[in-house]
């Protein structure tokens, strides 16, 4: 159900978002989907990649400091009111949001989001019981 | 004016007779009531009796800011806390902070001391200062405060901060004094400007400037900026606050009060004394107080001494601006910060390692801004903003709670903070004065 995401801190530094894409790159590592939160002085960085435990591996052996976070990504449909639905039943439902971001890739005529909720695993429950659709670690491997 | 011609001007022969007289009484004072002076002089085997004269004070034991932390509160006071009148905190160098106290006749040196001080950069009876130090437990405020008193000035007791009130209280009440920072001084200046008032026009004289560290262009372009003569003030509140040591216009050292706060210059890797004009340790041994006498105080403070009588008269000893420190002390808006103090705080956050830098920053005609780095760890490292903005916040106000300065915080990457020598820089500062 859930899927992993990597969180990394990254210092407002010129190059530093460069440094982790060029590290995953040479470590074969693809990534999904990518966000960035930033403030004054630092950023997260939170990518959805193919090799998850490979790349927090590389990461931590580079001496940058990455954490495995759970997330949930749902399938939208990719029609004008489709996000919106979900957001309803999430609201609905009492479910918080702490943040969400877009996929690259789409899967089928669908757009994927990547959720993050404070209860993964209540959010998905509601959101199956809501008949919309979850995407597992093997989907976003084979997207 | 010169205040006290007794003391100030006393022959140097009458001023060793004096001084001998006053330990031979502080030692046996400390011994027969301060239970941690006699054991540290009973290690090293010296009676309060084999104190002859003022010599022979390189026989005692030095007393350190550690000293007075491993006996906090009260064990480095000879007198009983219900003759203690007044009592003043400042930061320590981790944990507990150093207290001090004054009996009734601490208080009245503290005034005689001050109106010394007040009356060597100019003020006479009759005159209005405008005491820009923090009232408080900060002794700062006060000190100034009793010498204007003692000696007979107006007093606006206006304490720190408030600017524009500052600069409206000074054009309607017109003091010839002005007592704060150097760089509040500057600080204010600039402010005036923005407010259309011209720094230079106004009834102020003389500026006795002090608590931190400051330099001869800082002295400057604060002469330059107020049309006023700017003086350093030295004091430290182990010793009694300021009144220590006073700049009389001639700008050539700061007169210390010897008949009361006897000076040595040390060197602090030996602790044997230095010659004369040459750098060393400032410590000074506090010959007549009461409450919480110290003998041979470390001050950390790096200066130069001169014995030579002054231009204007007085005999005391003259000590340079301060040059420097021993330890690792920064003083920030006339704060004493230990980094020390910050690793700390660190330690005490759960998660937090103490792996920590200080930058220390003043722009031009600015006030002190610090920053402290905090490196980021897989402990604390969240992927919610909201959680890393809540542990700055924290860090920042548990700062602020231990040292009375508002940092700002930022989070860095592992690694990120230099390390020399294996062993990490604490502090960058970059402040131009």
């Amino acid at each position: 159900m859930k899927i992993k995401q990597i969180s990394i801190f990254l210092e407002n530094r010129k190059g530093r978002l460069y440094d982790v894409c060029s590290l995953l790159g040479t470590k074969n590592v693809n990534i999904r989907a990518l966000n960035v939160a930033e403030t004054e002085s630092f950023g997260i960085l939170r990518i959805v990649v193919d090799k998850p435990d490979a790349a927090v591996k590389s990461l931590g052996e580079a001496g940058i400091i990455a954490r495995i976070t759970d997330v949930i990504a749902v399938e939208v449909t990719d029609k004008p009111g489709g996000l919106a639905e979900i957001l309803r039943v999430l609201a609905d439902e009492d479910v918080n949001i702490e943040y969400m971001y877009g996929f690259v890739e789409k899967s089928s005529d669908k757009a994927l989001m990547v959720f993050r909720f404070d209860d993964a695993d209540k959010a998905a429950a509601i959101l199956k019981r809501n008949n919309i659709s979850i995407v597992n670690e093997q989907g976003v491997r084979e997207l | 004016m010169i205040w006290n011609e007794e003391f100030e001007c006393m022959p140097a022969a009458e001023m060793k007779k004096l001084q001998s007289e006053r330990l031979k009484k502080l030692a046996s004072y400390v011994y027969s009531n301060c239970p941690i002076y006699r054991d540290k002089f009973d290690k090293i085997g010296i009676k309060p009796d084999s104190i002859r004269t003022i010599d022979d004070i390189q026989k005692l034991p030095f007393t350190t800011k550690i000293d007075m932390r491993d006996n906090y509160p009260y064990g480095l006071f000879s007198a009983d806390q219900k003759v203690v009148k007044e009592i003043h905190v400042s930061s320590g160098t981790t944990g507990n902070p150093t207290l001090v106290g004054y009996t009734k006749d601490d208080i009245k040196l503290w005034g005689e001391v001050m109106a010394r001080s007040l009356a060597c950069a100019g003020a006479e009876p009759g005159d209005t200062v405008q005491n820009a130090y923090g009232y408080g437990l900060f002794t700062g405020g006060l000190g100034v405060h009793y010498g204007a008193l003692e000696m007979g000035l107006r007093v606006i007791p206006m304490s720190s901060g408030q600017t524009q009130r500052q600069l409206k209280i000074m054009q309607d009440f017109k003091p010839k004094l002005i007592t704060c920072t150097p760089s509040y001084a500057l600080y204010m200046a600039e402010e005036a400007k923005d407010m259309g008032i011209d720094p230079k026009n106004g009834n102020w004289k003389i500026g006795v400037f002090g608590a931190e560290p400051w330099t001869e262009k800082m002295r400057g372009e604060i002469e330059a900026a107020w049309n006023m003569l700017a003086t350093d003030i030295y004091g430290l509140s182990e010793i009694i606050g300021p009144g220590v040591a006073q700049e009389c216009p001639h700008k050539d050292g700061l007169h210390i009060y010897s008949d009361v706060f006897y000076p040595e210059i040390i060197d602090p890797d030996s602790g044997e004394p230095v010659k004369e004009g040459q750098d060393g340790e400032l410590v000074i041994t506090t010959l007549t107080k009461q409450a919480i006498p110290l003998i041979r105080y470390r001050t950390r403070d790096v200066v130069s001494i001169q014995y030579e009588k002054c231009k204007c008269g007085r005999t005391s000893p003259r000590i340079s601006k301060i040059k420097g420190r021993t330890d690792d002390m920064i003083v920030v808006r006339g704060i004493n910060v230990f980094p020390s103090q910050i690793e700390h705080v660190l330690l005490g956050i759960d998660g937090t390692e103490p792996h920590y830098q200080i930058i220390v920053d003043r722009q031009q005609h600015q006030l002190d801004e610090v920053e402290v780095l905090v490196e980021v760890n897989s402990k604390i490292f969240s992927d919610e903003v909201k959680k890393l903005e809540a542990l700055k916040r924290k860090i920042q106000k548990e700062i602020s709670v231990v040292l009375s300065i508002s940092a700002k915080i930022s989070l860095v990457e592992p690694k990120t903070i230099e390390r020399s020598m294996g062993k990490a820089k604490r502090v960058i500062d970059k402040r131009q004065m």
